[in-house]
């Protein structure tokens, strides 16, 4: 396909509609869609189920994780509060969320025997490996298909005939807690995702990309395409004028504030502390964040997007602070308690996939770090916490991690016959931070 | 610069050098690879990289052979010009290439590069170590694929300089000895990876002169100067020792001995300092985890001294178990 | 590395000697291992140059290849490979116990108890180090699918049908060896790293000589003195005081030793065959005799250190107590001994050279499962391991400050009291998070519900306080007590049952579909001399 369209609503609307006539038309046994960051993964979850459910064919669903299953279930009910929807949990106490229970149209239960016969069930890959059926469902979608591990799809797979897979490809890998190198290569090793098994498999399958981010504003789509989707760019559903970020109160001249003036202008802003090596939980990187944060929320921010022409207050319900370890991210919500601040989201990268604020905060992985692990240079850590944002992501780091890069060259083992969908950590790492350093406020605390 | 003569020099001789059997047998694959025109090696690559192309029933084997690596470098890349005007199948014995390295010209000299019917380039990387059903020892196929990345570019070079520019693949051809014998067999190897980092490395790379510049004057590393005057010269030159150095370079023992004497943690590992901060010595360390130095309100010095009194409790916990064991 | 691990470390090199990270043993150690010190020949991979192995730590046998290209020669190492270790595996395999495993009834469907034989005793093979384990699972991998000349009159180099066997045993061993916490087959550098710390770098500890200098440095020297001089040290030859634990060896012996005794000795061999008479044949005989003797000895010169080397590991290991749990593992070994080798009386074909799609599945399930299990049993049996789990917040230790008495919503008021554990421990709690502590053995599960202060965390204990209304006798903590709670579960759950290998579905190929015998290694005309 040669044709561009100027219009990216015309080109999204052309890609969603080869999806759905390839799932509904149902000649192949699978669909793959790749979804870029914001590119509307569970609208079209959601609007294919939909479609099926309406076509008459029992329909499972399979996400990652209990929430993700939850937002499915309440996306739906809210789409159509007709349709009689099964929602399979585990037997753990607190196993979904108590909100389906308001929800007539909602059935729970951890027997997929009594939800037999709804046109739409809807559970975890974990859960939904311990169902057993005499005839499979006539159609399934598996949701977060690249975060789903390969052996996690071979338990499942028995229970559809066809199935469409949807997944954004630049997000955390899944991985292994034992060492699982012996089957590296191999078509169907347990530990790649669920996709790679999949196509290796069944190369004929069509395949499609849902070409236009609706999250990424334009100052970040090419970025977070070219550093992180070099061989399947997408782009921003918006132009450049068309999100702006406004604050009441004016600067005081200080790094946050000067830093959170150049993200509201240009969409990044790096607040560079001094070169200095510090644990995780670096003291003054924290306060830094936290500083930030309560800056946000004092000089009266206000967002106009095309959602919206009029200023929509920034609260603390849109801001989110992104970090690459659990105790950076409680060290993060203690600081900010000491400030007052409350509501503000405050996560890991791993915990932050697939979801969107107006501002992210970003605690650069690499800062402070005398070394670079492979864990932080993993290419998917650093794309999901820069692409959570609508408006602006303002990222705090400590100068120096450009030489740190330099310092640990990629050597990066290579088993024969694994598939290259994604670039190297390294190489990404280096392409984000050149971008930022056109963006960089110095600060001394 | 020879690193293993510098590093004998240094009375720290590296533990390298190799075995005749090893060399041998690598040589021994290399020719029955190469043998009859290439012919094995034109067929895997036929099969791995371009199986749609026609069979590569004859090729051209040029002469390659100039003077000087100037010389071989110019004849390369006309060899490369009319293997690709003439279509067919061409096979490039030891070509050589030249790359610009921070400001130098570096001579490289892949194993063969094949030039394909459609007038496309692949490097060709022919190494000892098996693939044994189907894989390979990941850390050895990791560093062919950057070695070869560097070919590509290189390559590259040459493909720019015609016009229309060629094709350079992106799929290297890596040939092995299969399983256990010593027939070759071949694997397709993506480096578009390594050929971007590898870029963005050369881009990035301190310039020679740079590291030059920046060396005290008379500074040198003539491996019959004395061992104080050489370890001088050495220290000179910015460099940060860690264990993986002992697999990788010839001066790792001696880097090691500067690193111990300095006391420097990096020694042990460089993850271990990941949660050290700013300490990076053996004894501040332990006067840090054993209260006689440092600053309680840092995260590092906390944990540390968390640690030291986790496990001063826990050998305790251990040794009391053990005096009632005897008790009893 | 953990930072307890890291100050471990530290304080190994300011006291320059090994400090202990466990303060029990945490793998099983049979009264009697068979220890395996292989060497191999550079440039080619699983090819055999010699071997100390035995049971007898005073009496180990060699095996030598004397020139290792030769098909011949090596068939007959791996043959005697064979006579020492299979009768030393046959010698477990007959002695058994009843036990009970669950099965799945093949008509029914149901899970049902069957009775069946468990070995009393499994073997167990240590090999020096990490590269010995891949040096096992080489050799398994190259003698396995070795055709015997009853298999196929054909073959052109018929192997003796105990190398076949061997192959199957090594390569059960090998795999068996990737599981956690398992202890079939042992490298001795990992189990030392697991109990103790060394002054230098995990990688430098994969030398066994300069890990033992750490652990039992010479008197008068300090470890980082011993270590160096084990890897370093030369004679005027230019030889290592130390030879590496192999399988390689070292350049400088290969080249300068190794090299031109068996140049003599291919000299000798071919000399001998073109004898022309008895006598002179005798003479020649008796030089090739002593070409292989010479080649023996540089052999046994090369291993006989790394095999005393093991034998002190293992005495340093002995001197810990035996942790809790490691019994309970080593059961899961005698159980997959006992699978294996009832597979090979069935007649059942050796392991296929890849692993289908749902054996692949199978065994890394299995695998992060005992992983898991691992990590909290070793924390369980040693305060030292839990020390490095509370640091890392997935723990905490206590004393009870308060227990106040609360029961459970419901039609039957059952107890869920609550209890308040003082700590300095930084436990990171979620919202409602579980915790455990082992009451009797047995985990009991709490949930969190508040930090009454700081260091003031009160819990809710959830279960095993029997059926009444009051909690059985010392099923609560009381006032005073000192407890341990861990966020991480103490025993794991079965994963998900996956579809029989000819059900494997269309997403990962469909069903394999009738298995058939592996073909035999191609063999390169070369290497047979």
């Amino acid at each position: 396909m040669t044709t561009v369209d100027a219009d990216p609503g015309a080109a999204a609307a052309r890609a969603t509609d080869a999806i759905l006539r390839d799932t509904l038309g149902a000649t192949e046994r699978g669909v793959v869609v790749d979804s870029p960051p914001g590119a509307g993964k569970s609208t079209l979850v959601v609007r294919a189920a939909l479609e099926l459910a309406e076509a008459g064919r029992p329909l499972m669903v399979v996400a990652q994780t209990n929430a993700q299953v939850d937002d499915l279930v309440l996306r739906l009910a809210e789409k159509n509060p007709e349709l009689p929807v099964g929602r399979l949990h585990s037997s753990d106490a607190d196993a979904y969320d108590k909100a389906l229970d308001e929800l007539p149209q909602v059935r729970t239960s951890a027997k997929a025997a009594d939800l037999a016969g709804l046109p739409v069930v809807l559970s975890t890959a974990a859960k939904w490996a311990h169902v057993r059926v005499d005839e499979p469902w006539r159609h399934a979608i598996v949701d977060e298909a690249y975060q789903m591990r390969s052996d996690s799809l071979l338990a499942v797979a028995g229970l559809f005939e066809r199935a469409l897979f949807v997944g954004d490809p630049g997000q955390l890998d899944p991985f292994a807690i034992v060492g699982s190198e012996q089957w590296a290569g191999l078509s169907y090793d347990p530990s790649a995702s669920a996709v790679t098994t999949l196509l290796a498999h069944n190369p004929g399958l069509p395949q499609h990309r849902l070409p236009v981010s609706w999250r990424l504003p334009a100052s970040a789509a090419p970025l977070v395409s070219d550093a992180f989707y070099p061989y399947t760019p997408f782009r921003s559903g918006t132009g450049p004028g068309d999100r702006r970020l406004s604050f009441a109160v004016p600067s005081d001249g200080s790094g946050p504030d000067r830093v959170i003036d150049e993200a509201a202008a240009t969409g990044w802003g790096l607040l560079e502390l001094p070169a200095r090596h510090t644990p995780r939980t670096d003291p003054e990187a924290v306060r830094a964040v936290a500083a930030v944060v309560r800056r946000l929320l004092d000089r009266g921010g206000a967002a106009v997007s095309e959602r919206s022409p009029d200023p929509v207050p920034l609260t603390a319900a849109r801001i989110a602070v992104g970090t690459a370890h659990r105790d950076q991210a409680a060290a993060v919500r203690a600081a900010l308690a000491d400030l007052g601040v409350l509501g503000v989201t405050v996560d890991t990268a791993n915990r932050l996939q697939g979801r969107e604020y107006d501002i992210t905060v970003v605690l650069h992985p690499l800062s402070g770090r005398p070394d670079a692990t492979a864990f932080h240079l993993e290419t998917g850590r650093l794309c999901v916490l820069a692409s959570r944002h609508r408006h602006a992501c303002v990222v705090v780091c400590r100068e120096g991690v450009s030489d740190l890069l330099d310092d640990y060259p990629s050597t990066e083992p290579v088993q024969l016959g694994t598939l290259v969908k994604f670039p190297d950590g390294w190489e990404a790492n280096h392409a984000v931070l050149a971008h930022l350093a056109e963006h960089r406020v110095g600060w001394r605390p | 610069m020879d690193k293993a003569t510098l590093a004998s020099a240094l009375g720290a001789p590296s533990g390298f050098g190799q075995s005749q059997f090893a060399l041998t047998r690598g040589n021994a694959f290399e020719a029955k690879v190469k043998a009859d025109g290439g012919a094995e090696l034109l067929r895997l690559a036929h099969t791995r990289l371009d199986p749609g192309a026609d069979t590569p029933e004859s090729a051209a084997v040029p002469d390659l052979s100039a003077q000087g690596p100037e010389g071989r470098t110019a004849r390369t890349a006309l060899a490369l010009r009319e293997a690709t005007r003439a279509g067919g199948w061409t096979l490039l014995d030891h070509p050589m290439l030249a790359l610009d390295v921070a400001g130098s010209l570096a001579f490289l000299e892949p194993d063969a590069v094949v030039v394909h019917p459609d007038g496309s380039w692949s490097v060709v990387e022919i190494k000892s170590f098996p693939m044994l059903d189907g894989s390979a020892d990941p850390a050895k196929v990791g560093a062919a694929a950057r070695q070869s990345a560097v070919y590509v570019l290189a390559l590259e070079d040459v493909a720019a300089r015609l016009d229309p520019a060629p094709r350079v693949r992106h799929r290297v051809l890596l040939v092995c000895p299969e399983d256990f014998s010593n027939l070759p067999t071949g694997s397709a190897v993506d480096v578009r990876k390594q050929r971007a980092v590898t870029a963005r490395q050369l881009a990035r790379l301190t310039r020679i002169e740079e590291i030059a510049d920046a060396l005290p004057e008379g500074t040198c590393f003539a491996p019959d100067r004395d061992s104080e005057e050489l370890t001088a010269a050495v220290a000179a030159v910015p460099a940060t020792y860690a264990p993986e150095c002992l697999s990788t370079c010839e001066l790792a023992f001696h880097c090691r001995e500067r690193a111990r004497a300095a006391g420097a943690v990096t020694r042990l590992g460089r993850p271990l300092r990941a949660e050290l901060g700013g300490l990076t010595t053996v004894e501040d360390v332990l006067a840090a985890a054993h209260g006689e130095l440092g600053d309680p309100d840092d995260p590092a010095v906390a944990a540390l001294r968390r640690a030291a009194a986790l496990r001063a409790e826990a050998l305790q916990e251990a040794r009391n178990r053990e005096v009632a064991a005897v008790c009893r | 590395m953990p930072l307890i691990d890291t100050l471990a470390r530290l304080e190994a090199v300011g006291s320059g000697r090994a400090q202990p990270t466990a303060t029990v043993r945490h793998r099983h150690l049979s009264g009697r291992p068979l220890v395996f010190v292989p060497l191999t020949t550079a440039g080619e991979a699983g090819a055999p140059l010699g071997a100390l192995v035995g049971t007898d730590r005073d009496a180990p046998r060699l095996l030598v290849v004397p020139q290792p290209r030769d098909r011949d020669l090596r068939f007959t190492f791996l043959a005697e490979l064979a006579d020492v270790i299979l009768p030393y595996i046959d010698s477990h395999a007959a002695d058994v116990e009843t036990a009970e495993r669950t099965e799945t009834d093949p008509e029914t469907g149901k899970r049902v108890k069957v009775e069946t034989e468990l070995c009393a005793d499994a073997p167990q093979l240590i090999v020096p180090s990490r590269t010995g384990l891949a040096f096992v699972r080489l050799l398994g991998r190259s003698m396995r699918f070795r055709r015997t000349a009853e298999q196929d009159p054909q073959a052109p180099y018929p192997a003796p049908p105990r190398v076949p066997l061997l192959g199957r045993w090594l390569t059960h061993y090998g795999e068996r060896s990737r599981v956690p916490g398992s202890a079939l087959l042992l490298a001795l550098t990992d189990v030392l790293s697991r109990h103790w710390a060394t002054g230098q770098s995990g990688l430098e500890d994969q030398h066994l000589g300069a890990l033992l200098a750490w652990l039992d440095p010479p008197a008068g020297t300090s470890g980082a003195e011993a270590a160096r001089e084990a890897e370093l040290a030369r004679d005027p030859a230019g030889q290592l005081r130390c030879p590496p634990a192999g399988p390689a060896t070292d350049p400088a012996f290969d080249n300068k030793l190794l090299a031109p005794a068996i140049e003599r000795y291919d000299r000798a061999r071919t000399a001998l065959a073109a004898a022309e008479d008895p006598l002179e044949a005798d003479d020649r005989l008796a030089a090739l005799t002593r070409a292989e003797r010479e080649i023996r000895e540089l052999i046994e010169s090369q291993a006989r250190p790394t095999w005393d080397a093991v034998w002190r590991g293992l005495d340093l290991l002995r001197a810990l107590p035996a942790g809790g749990h490691a019994e309970e593992r080593w059961t899961r070994d005698r159980w997959s001994f006992t699978g294996h080798r009832d597979r090979v009386l069935a007649g059942e074909p050796p392991q296929p050279r890849r692993d289908d799609a749902v054996t692949a599945a199978n065994k890394l399930a299995t695998r992060e499962r005992e992983q898991a299990r691992l990590e909290a049993q070793e924390a369980l049996d040693d305060p030292l391991v839990m020390a490095g789990r509370r640091l890392a917040g997935e723990a905490f230790a206590g004393e009870v400050t308060e227990v106040v008495m609360a029961y459970g919503e419901g039609r039957r008021p059952s107890p869920r009291p609550l209890v308040t554990v003082r700590t300095e421990d930084r436990p990171h709690l979620a919202e409602r998070a579980k915790v455990y502590r082992s009451l009797a053995g047995r985990p009991q599960s709490a949930q969190f519900v508040e930090r009454a202060a700081e260091d003031a965390i009160v819990l809710r204990i959830l279960d095993k306080m029997g059926r009444g209304k009051e909690p059985e006798p010392g099923s609560v903590p009381e006032k005073g007590d000192r407890v341990c709670f861990t966020l991480f579960e103490h025993e794991q759950r079965g994963g998900a049952k996956l579809p029989d290998p000819e059900e494997t579905p269309w997403t990962h190929g469909g069903p394999p579909g009738e298995a058939v015998p592996e073909a035999a290694d191609r063999i390169t005309e070369e290497d047979v001399l």
